[in-house]
């Protein structure tokens, strides 16, 4: 069964606090290199779906549940055992 | 007259919601939210608190419990619902307001008295206000931060749909243009930020300028039909 990786962010637009509030932090612990800090969700889930249903099932779930397309945008891959974030 | 307060698991103020309508000459009717049954209310009120734990994003989970289904069809109908904080965060959610709420400016849960410009008495919720003065009423919520895109927000401001606005210097969580509260393009369905039903017991709480949310929509059903 495909492993699906959803990214979600606030559209770049929005302004996003908690990424500004880590930025703020970078400074005094010596990141002295790190700029436009945005802090979203990551989702992973399986779907037992293949193919063009795969995509239209994900896309669905995606803009119907999953994010709210007025202030979210994302990306989705499938994803192998060994790419899990939560290894 | 009944009306409907909805318990989610969750859900914090349904019973202050009940006390408010209760106190002002009502009958509140607890309306459970795995039930697709509005019990024959005349309205409705969307509580606040932490529906679902607010788990995804807040009001996501509620807005596909079965009652909001009966919701739906009820505002569609012309039904009065009044979304207060999470039950505004909800109604956003599930399409019959524009636009969401967002993580607080500032990034702290504010809980504090806010001044509020009743901006729109033209609907079930608002009309006792007509000619008040500015109200103040209670905010607490970490998610509050109204948003829209510049086309929403200036055709809410052109069709007058913008009810409750921060008074200057009284927006506690950066929302867009200082709003608090908006309808939909029927009128009736109404959803704010701050708690009216926190601020109807001068006892208690110090002050009552959230009566008339109550007083408004209790004058409705007292109206004479065609009115």
């Amino acid at each position: 069964m495909p492993r699906i990786a959803i990214d979600v962010l606030l559209k770049r637009e929005i302004l996003d606090p908690q990424g500004r509030a880590v930025e703020q932090a970078l400074p005094g612990l010596g990141y002295d290199a790190v700029s436009e800090v945005r802090v979203g969700k990551h989702l992973e889930l399986l779907i037992d779906a293949e193919g063009d249903e795969l995509d239209a099932q994900v896309e669905k779930l995606c803009a119907d549940f999953l994010t709210n397309p007025v202030i979210e945008s994302y990306r989705w891959r499938v994803i192998g055992d060994d790419e899990r974030a939560d290894a | 007259m009944r009306v409907g307060v909805v318990s989610f698991p969750g859900s914090l103020d349904d019973h202050d919601a009940a006390v408010a309508v209760q106190t002002c000459g009502g009958e509140a009717v607890t309306l459970w939210h795995a039930d697709a049954d509005l019990k024959g209310v005349e309205a409705v009120i969307l509580p606040g608190g932490f529906s679902y734990g607010d788990y995804l994003r807040c009001g996501a989970v509620a807005h596909r419990a079965p009652v909001m289904e009966a919701i739906a069809a009820f505002a569609r109908d012309g039904g009065p619902v009044l979304g207060i904080c999470n039950g505004f965060q909800v109604l956003c959610e599930a399409g019959l307001l524009p636009g969401a709420l967002l993580r607080n400016e500032g990034l702290r849960f504010v809980c504090r008295d806010v001044l509020l410009d009743v901006e729109a008495t033209d609907t079930p919720w608002t009309r006792a206000y007509a000619d008040a003065p500015p109200i103040v009423v209670p905010a607490k919520h970490g998610e509050g931060r109204y948003h829209a895109d510049e086309r929403t927000l200036d055709a809410l401001e052109a069709d007058r749909r913008v009810v409750v606005r921060y008074a200057p210097g009284n927006n506690p969580n950066g929302s867009a243009r200082d709003i608090a509260g908006i309808c939909n393009a029927g009128r009736n369905v109404v959803g704010l930020m701050p708690h009216p039903e926190h601020a109807v017991d001068p006892v208690l709480m110090g002050g009552e300028d959230g009566r008339g949310f109550f007083d408004s929509i209790l004058e409705v059903a007292a109206a004479p039909t065609g009115a």
